[in-house]
């Protein structure tokens, strides 16, 4: 296993992103109160982007707003486009259904569902009709890609409530995985779990970058330094009108110049404080 | 729940004397009131069990349960009644389950619950859980009445009312399973791509399934040990034929039992209670199994 602990210089990474899937001026709401405003921001196709910044600037609400989870939310709104490979995920043709299964998700808490691991990770393709010739090799697949396979492959009968936090965040990762997703969002899925677990889940973003397009939330610093190629960060600013907190994009670039090299004053307060 | 609450109270007031605190009468003689009533109801139940006990084990042999009822208590059985009691419970669990669990998933899954007319529904049914068995009697005789059906004594009517009266209480047991099924496993489900009908059928459903299934052998209990409604829609008969459908003429253990009772001849006071200790049996059996689900797969995450 292998720890990466140096921040990624990203000198390979073209200076602007190929964004697979794009913001464009969105603003989300939760009936009047508006949580995110004006973000604009590619998301680099086989890149890991990290969203960062403090608590409540609304990190996981724009996360959310990427695969459509915000519709579940009552009284939340969209404003501006998603795009993903360049269709607004909010137009009128679109399935929110075929946006989620395209764009993954995993959360915070491990949320394994109280079935079998092996049904856990057949869930996704039999729920979404997908033509699966062995579903047994497909189980297999995704958990080798979730680097839990050798873990569990003698207990898939086993109840998923059984495994340790850290399995379980990474049999959510190999469910997630098993849909064939093109992009995977991950709101601090690490924050449940113990250093060794959060290492292995590093280690597996490194792994999942070749094939997916990956969006993470992290309060952790060193977290965001070490797996995401660019970070964005995010700050609330509050209204002088209406008083409400609202979260804006500060800093978006390469994750070495905004560790490194920041250009806004806020940026660079932030880092240093919890950096240093 | 009822001795609960007073351990809890004996408790607190023991640790009150032990900490010096209060020495005066007033708290012994409130325990001493709460330990009286406890004892009281307690007393109670172990008299009627042990003289149903003592009154009825001669007669609770095969008899019982081979034999249709007689003039003669010594050839009398419960047969029917006991045969009429299953096809009744399970024309209510067939009328009763589906609707309540449907009724539920709607209600807690999918419906919108600012809406006023959800909310409406929602106080209602509590209500309704609270409602005399009798009153669902009357029900269904009106019902029938409108409908112009002159013959009651059918297992399919009785099952109506019984099947409305626990109806409530599906309803509501299902709702509190279902809400119990943590919110992160309906997301994951959506996150996958599962349309809302998939995630409720194939993961939030069968996740609360103990849960509903203990709040629904408690209320098929309570509809088994029910006679009320069932007196008003004529299911006093005098059966000397197996039940043998849903539409089949029946009468039922407690309508037996209430039956036997009335009657002078101490034989047939034998009978009725060798009928209500079989009839406690099975109740008690059902309970035991739902303490036992409930039991079984509580707090899974
Ligand atoms: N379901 C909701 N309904 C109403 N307001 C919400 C909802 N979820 C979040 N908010 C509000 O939106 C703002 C942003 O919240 P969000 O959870 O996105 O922040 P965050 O950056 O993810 O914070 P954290 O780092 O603590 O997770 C907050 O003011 C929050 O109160
Ligand atoms: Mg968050």
């Amino acid at each position: 296993m292998v720890i990466h602990t140096a921040v990624r210089t990203g000198a390979s990474l073209p200076d602007r992103p190929y964004g697979q899937l794009e913001c464009e001026h969105v603003d989300v709401y939760y009936g009047s109160f508006r949580a995110v405003t004006d973000v604009s921001l590619p998301f680099g196709i086989h890149e890991v982007t990290a969203l960062i910044g403090p608590s409540g600037c609304g990190k996981s609400t724009l996360l959310r707003s990427l695969n459509r989870m915000n519709d579940l939310i009552d009284g939340a709104r969209v404003d501006g486009r998603v795009t993903f490979m360049g269709e607004d995920i909010y137009g009128k043709r679109v399935d929110a259904i075929e946006v989620r299964r395209r764009i993954g998700m995993v959360f915070q808490k491990p949320n394994p569902f109280p079935k079998s691991i092996y049904d856990n990770i057949a869930y996704g393709p039999r729920v979404n009709g997908m033509r699966v010739d062995d579903m047994g090799d497909l189980v297999e697949e995704a958990l080798t890609k979730a680097a839990l396979w050798d873990e569990v492959k003698d207990k898939l009968k086993q109840s998923a409530l059984g495994l340790s936090g850290g399995q379980q965040q990474r049999l959510c990762i190999a469910r997630t995985i098993a849909v064939k997703p093109d992009v995977i969002l991950m709101d601090e899925p690490c924050s449940a779990l113990d250093p060794i677990a959060t290492a292995k889940i590093e280690d597996l973003m490194h792994e999942l970058r070749d094939e997916y397009t990956i969006v993470i939330v992290t309060h952790n610093m060193q977290q965001a330094a070490r797996v995401a190629d660019r970070t964005a960060f995010f700050t609330a600013q509050v209204d002088e009108t209406s008083g409400d907190r609202t979260g804006v994009l500060v800093e978006f670039g390469k994750t070495a110049q905004i560790f490194e090299n920041p250009q806004d004053q806020r940026t660079e307060d932030y880092i240093s404080g919890r950096f240093g | 729940m009822a001795t609960y609450g007073i351990g809890r109270v004996v408790e607190r007031t023991l640790e009150g004397r032990a900490r010096g605190g209060e020495h005066s009468l007033r708290p012994l003689l409130f325990l001493g009131a709460l330990w009286f009533c406890l004892f009281f109801a307690l007393l109670f139940l172990v008299v009627l069990v042990a003289t149903t006990l003592l009154d009825g084990a001669a007669r609770l042999d095969l008899r019982l349960f081979t034999e249709f009822p007689a003039s003669a208590p010594e050839r009398a059985g419960a047969r029917p009644a006991i045969l009429g009691s299953l096809w009744v419970i399970l024309a209510t669990a067939i009328m009763a389950i589906p609707l309540g669990i449907a009724a539920a998933v709607h209600l807690e899954e999918f419906s919108n619950q600012k809406n006023w007319f959800n909310r409406f529904i929602e106080v209602n049914i509590q209500n309704l859980a609270a409602i005399p068995s009798i009153v669902y009697g009357m029900l269904t005789l009106s019902a029938l009445a409108l409908l112009g059906i002159a013959n009651k004594n059918m297992v399919w009517v009785g099952a109506l009312a019984l099947a409305m009266l626990i109806l409530p209480v599906i309803i509501i047991a299902t709702r509190e399973a279902l809400r119990a099924v943590p919110l992160e496993i309906r997301q994951g489900s959506l996150a996958l791509g599962a349309t809302p009908l998939q995630t409720t059928l194939r993961n939030t459903l069968p996740a609360a399934i103990p849960g509903i299934a203990t709040g629904t052998i408690l209320a098929l209990s309570r509809a088994l040990g029910e006679a009320a409604p069932l007196l008003l829609l004529g299911g006093l008969v005098y059966l000397t034929f197996d039940p043998n459908g849903f539409a089949s003429g029946y009468t039922t253990m407690p309508i037996q039992i209430f039956n036997w009772t009335g009657r002078p001849q101490d034989g047939f006071h034998e009978l009725a209670a060798a009928t209500s200790i079989l009839l406690l049996v099975l109740l008690v059996a059902m309970n035991a199994v739902a303490i036992v689900i409930r039991n079984k797969f509580q707090k899974r995450w």
